[in-house]
């Protein structure tokens, strides 16, 4: 007999919904067989078998959510074997399951309980203990209560707790505001909780999505823990346009196309490699700087925005980062990108500029030290040689953490990096 | 009078079948009475005959809900009593009790209707068998629990004596509540007090399945009063004119004297206890008893009648008739009355309106928000 | 205004309203000659006589029927029953006929009668005399329950039932009839039945109790205000009808709630005024509601062990910390 948990299929998923069993009870199953899809915090996952057997149960029901290492079904030798109710009644907090977060709760038993919000902490409880006072006050105050300490009987998150951390939401609150986030869905930060929608008629709820939880939490967690600051550059593309013009044309034979994010990608890549103190990450007092370039492309999506990344962007050629791009961004809008495809990141760019968008200020994606936010290309009266001109620009906007990447260090960059869109052939050399 | 009418031949069950025989008719000459009155109340004991047979197969098909209690068989009892009452005086009865709203005064419409469930029966469909209620007609309850209506009966016999009233009030039970705690505490306060009402034992041998010398230490009920040193007197139940006679004396002597007062009526019960109790328990002997014509009130008068000459065929067939009209008309009158509103489910559960009474229906949250 | 005790406000109350009505009268065991188990109609046989102020056998069932009887023709019986142990003799007639006549016969006779009866343990009574069973009663539609807790609402409550037209459980209390209050002198305040009260407004916690519980809720209250606690305390007055919003809108207020009561806890009043705040406050609640309840036992003679198991002062204020510390505020 043997359990099957909640597997962990994305870096950041907590908790996974069971979207629907593939195997039915009393199925006979094979390694490589699909057992379950699984919808984690960014896309539903086929979840495979790694031993033979039969499936003599399923612990929890479709549309029901588990943390991670709960018992979600049983394997056993023969159809009919029946398992042992305690073996799945209760969560197994295992071992494996990866402590991310430093939340104390205790694990409480966990069954197929649907859980209302992304709390899971990685020991398996999954909805944190809340009065229904402290829950109504989260929701009004726009606080995410699986953020919260509880400071009542076995950490019962209490009115108290929250007015604390709204009190502190308020008093954080104080930086000059960000308006457009790096996303294109509605900026994601919470807004402090306004009396008029207390009444209920004017407001409706929304349900939301497990992802649309964790970007929110992610988004959170950035603004909150992460000291963004901000360098503007704009460049002349006038060359960039026209190089990309002449790619094209060599490509033409093959299908393939270069877009101006893929310049922009593999220009940001190649300025990394000059420039590794901004291809790093601060971690509990470490800065660690990475290795490999792996420059994240934020793709905007139904249920909000997903960063897959190009692993080893600086080594890749254009050709392969275009391509390479475009299925990213085509498995990311059928929510099938894999768990590898959206981790280990090193640097992500952000681009509006189909929106039309001047520029904006992008919320770094954690652990990364910053992301480029890409503005619309537009022809502006620029002065050139005393004369004004008219050339086509792009705004840059690099959003930095202070922590990892100083003021200089940042402006070297982002010079590097115009510099290099501005004589575009050095983006392959 | 009446004290020489009785059934005893014994104290011991056994001995029931043989002392019932051992009757002694002590019965007004007909020659003193009214002709008019005579036809009167076989005309009324007639009445609640049909009623009650009609009653019967109203339930079967299922038009009548709930526990029913027929009067088949104490149609003398029935009417001889309410006939010894004046219109001011107060009746209470046990749930056996169709009879005697009929004969106080109340249309057998009202009482149908109320059987049926619906807003026209006496008590707007809020009773039913057992709880038929009339202000007008002064019946002041059917009731369903055993003895309750005693202690209500002499509450109201204190009201009339408090505020010097010249009513009555008149309580009838069966043999089975002469046992019940309730009885020896209301004779014991009417007694104490003095007030004016008339116990009345309708006496019909079983309580339920179980017989009077099986439950009651002293068989003989009327002689139950006399721990409390109430007068008891016992009548021929079957004799309409004996129970009217009986009735009367005890009730004119309640009402000048003062004083509580007991009757014991015997009678027989033709059926069960109930529409749906088939009587197993009587023995062919015993059931064949029940239903004899010589225990049949309403045959032992209408041939007193017919010999007196005061019954002619032409007024049987008229009076016969008409009953069967108008036990027909109260039946069509309740099947054609309107079922409460659900709306109304509120209305009678507070005689003052008060503060956050509650009118919540049963999946209603408490908090409608 | 008069500082008058409980068992004056009732007597006066008595008296006014034996005055006012003809109607009224008083039925109940040794009320007259004896002047009253607990001397609340003391001297009333001598100014209103055997008519007015009837001393009955001791036959609960038949006094009490006798008295819906006499109500049912439109007297205005006040019956005394001697503790509310004694009304499970009556029972049959309080549930069966007095809260179902108007209903049953549909409405054409009502009944308007008093029941005034006392609860209460902590005298070493024992087990059969000590009992807070006024829930059997609040149980029935039909009866309507006042549990008074000052002599001014004792006055104003009683004259209220003494003037409605159903069939009232009036709740004493052993131990409130020598308590003293506050009674208006023109004497004619008539309380509005089916009507909680506010009787001290706070906001860390709500306290809610009844009768002798109201009173120590008001200790209580009194009390951890020396620490700085603003306790606010309902008094529910009426248990039937029960004024819901009253409590719930407390508790909207304070976000936890202890409820303090005489009866046993299982199933008891408690537990209905809990159910009302988990619907009517759920979303406001910062704690699971408390209950303070007698423990389940036949309450014993012996003192340590009647005293042990009777809810106190300091029983409750326990609970109401532990409530408080639940929300996060430490207060030993």
């Amino acid at each position: 007999m043997t359990d099957i948990y909640m597997p962990r299929l994305s870096d950041t998923m907590e908790e996974g919904v069971i979207s629907s069993w593939v195997k039915k009870t009393g199925d006979k199953v094979e390694p490589g067989d699909v057992l379950v899809e699984i919808e984690t915090d960014k896309a539903v996952m086929e979840y495979e078998a790694y031993e033979e057997g039969y499936l003599v149960k399923q612990s929890v029901s479709e549309g029901d959510t588990v943390p991670i290492g709960a018992v979600i079904g049983v394997l056993g030798d023969s159809p009919d074997a029946a398992p042992a109710e305690s073996d799945s009644a209760e969560a197994a907090p295992s071992t494996e399951a990866p402590a991310e977060e430093e939340e104390e709760e205790e694990a409480a038993p966990q069954e197929a309980a649907p859980a209302p919000s992304a709390s899971a902490d990685a020991n398996g409880a999954t909805r944190p203990r809340t009065s229904p006072l402290a829950r109504r006050l989260a929701k009004e105050h726009g606080l995410d209560i699986t953020t919260i300490r509880g400071s009542g009987p076995k950490g019962r998150i209490v009115r108290a707790d929250i007015e604390a951390a709204a009190q502190e939401q308020t008093t954080t609150a104080g930086e000059p505001t960000a308006p457009p986030a790096r996303e294109p869905a509605p900026a994601a930060a919470p807004q402090a909780a306004q009396e008029a929608f207390d009444d209920g008629r004017d407001s409706e709820e929304i349900t939301v999505s497990n992802m649309r939880k964790v970007i929110a939490r992610r988004l959170l967690q950035s603004k909150q823990t992460v000291p963004h600051f901000y360098l503007r550059r704009t460049i002349d593309a006038e060359a960039l346009k026209a190089f990309r013009a002449q790619i094209n044309e060599q490509l033409e034979s093959t299908g393939n196309k270069v877009s101006f994010n893929d310049l922009i990608v593999k220009a940001a890549a190649t300025t990394l490699r000059l420039h590794p103190q901004v291809n790093a990450s601060w971690v509990d007092d470490k800065l660690l700087q990475h290795r490999r370039v792996n420059v994240g492309v934020a793709v905007a999506v139904q249920e909000g925005l997903v960063v897959p990344v190009l692993h080893d962007t600086d080594k890749a050629p254009l050709s392969e980062i275009a391509a390479k791009s475009r299925e990213l961004a085509g498995k990311a809008r059928e929510g099938k990108l894999k768990p590898q495809e959206m981790s280990g990141g090193t640097f992500s760019v952000s681009n509006l500029g189909m929106y039309g968008m001047d520029s904006f200020s992008a919320v770094i994606n954690p652990p990364e030290a910053a992301i480029l936010a890409v503005g619309a290309m537009k022809q502006e009266p620029v002065v050139r040689g005393g004369e004004i001109v008219p050339r086509h620009t792009i705004a840059l906007e690099l959003s930095v953490d202070h922590r990892a990447v100083d003021g200089a260090v940042g402006a070297a960059f982002l010079k590097e990096l115009a510099e290099i869109l501005e004589e575009p052939m050095r983006i392959i050399l | 009078m009446a004290d020489t009418a009785k059934p005893k031949g014994g104290g011991t069950a056994k001995s029931a079948g043989g002392r019932r025989r051992n009757r002694k008719n002590d019965t007004p000459n007909l020659a003193d009475e009214q002709p008019k009155d005579l036809l009167d109340y076989y005309r009324q004991m007639l009445l609640v005959r049909r009623f009650e047979e009609r009653t019967g197969q109203a339930y079967t098909q299922a038009r009548i809900g709930g526990y029913c209690h027929l009067n088949l068989g104490e149609e003398a009892t029935v009417v001889g009593l309410m006939s010894a009452l004046n219109e001011r005086d107060y009746l209470f009865t046990n749930y056996r009790e169709h009879g005697y709203a009929i004969a106080k005064g109340i249309s057998p419409r009202g009482v149908m209707a109320e059987l049926y469930g619906r807003t026209t029966g006496v008590s707007k469909g809020w009773g039913g068998s057992m709880h038929m209620f009339d202000t007008e007609a002064r019946l002041l309850g059917g009731y369903g629990i055993v003895g309750g209506q005693l202690p209500l009966a002499t509450g109201a016999a204190l009201a009339v004596s408090y505020r010097g009233g010249d009513e009555i009030v008149m309580c009838q039970m069966g043999d089975g509540t002469t046992n019940i705690g309730a009885w020896h505490e209301s004779l014991n306060i009417a007694s104490l007090w003095n007030l004016p009402v008339v116990y009345v034992v309708v006496n019909n041998f079983t309580g339920m399945g179980t017989t009077v010398e099986m439950s009651s230490a002293e068989p003989d009920l009327y002689k139950r009063g006399s721990a409390f040193r109430i007068e008891g007197q016992r009548v021929d139940g079957r004799d309409v004119l004996a129970v009217r006679d009986a009735a009367t004396d005890l009730v004119e002597r309640a009402r000048s004297e003062q004083r509580p007062f007991l009757l014991e009526a015997f009678s027989h019960r033709m059926k069960g206890h109930s529409v749906v109790d088939p009587a197993k328990y009587r023995t062919q002997e015993q059931a064949d008893e029940a239903r004899a014509q010589e225990n049949d009130p309403i045959a032992l008068f209408e041939e007193r009648l017919e010999k007196a000459g005061v019954l002619t065929e032409e007024a049987k067939k008229e009076i016969t008739d008409s009953v069967r009209e108008e036990v027909a008309d109260a039946a069509d009158f309740a099947e054609n009355s309107p079922h409460p509103d659900v709306s109304t489910l509120f209305d009678y559960t507070y005689a003052t309106p008060v503060a956050n009474e509650s009118r919540r229906m049963p999946a209603d949250p408490v908090f409608a928000e | 205004m008069s500082v008058i005790t409980y068992r004056q406000a009732l007597r006066e109350t008595l008296r006014a309203e034996m005055h006012r009505d003809e109607d009224v009268f008083l039925i109940g065991e040794e009320i007259g000659i004896f002047e009253g188990s607990y001397k609340i109609t003391e001297g009333l046989l001598k100014e209103f006589g055997e008519r007015r102020v009837r001393d009955t056998p001791i036959a609960e069932e038949g006094f009490v029927g006798t008295a819906i009887g006499a109500a049912m023709l439109g007297l205005r019986p006040v019956v005394e029953l001697m503790t509310i142990n004694f009304s499970l003799l009556a029972i049959d007639q309080i549930v069966n006929h007095a809260a179902k006549i108007y209903g049953m016969f549909g409405g054409q006779t009502s009944v308007p009668m008093v029941i005034r009866t006392p609860g209460g343990g902590g005298q070493q009574l024992g087990a059969t005399h000590s009992q807070n069973i006024e829930l059997f009663y609040s149980f029935v539609p039909g009866l309507k329950v006042l549990a008074p807790s000052t002599p001014g609402d004792a006055a104003s409550m009683l004259r209220a039932a003494i003037r409605d037209d159903d069939p009232v459980l009036f709740l004493e209390n052993l131990g409130l009839y020598n308590s003293k209050g506050e009674v208006p002198d023109d004497g004619d305040q008539v309380a509005e039945i089916g009507r909680a009260a506010v009787t001290r407004e706070g906001s860390d916690i709500t306290l809610i109790g009844y009768s002798r519980m109201a009173v120590v809720a008001q200790q209580v209250a009194e009390k951890l205000a020396e620490d700085d606690i603003s306790v606010e305390v309902v008094d529910l007055r009426s248990l039937r009808p029960l004024d819901r919003e009253t409590i719930v809108e407390s508790v909207r207020k304070t976000g936890s709630a202890v409820i303090a009561e005489d009866d046993w806890l299982t199933y008891g009043i408690g537990a209905e005024i809990a159910a009302t705040i988990q619907e009517g406050a759920f979303d406001f609640l910062d704690a699971p509601v408390r209950r303070v309840a007698m423990a389940e036992v036949p309450l014993p003679y012996a003192k340590p062990l009647e005293t042990a198991a009777l809810p106190s002062v300091d029983s409750v204020i326990t609970a109401v910390k532990e409530t408080l510390n639940a929300v996060g505020r430490r207060v030993g």
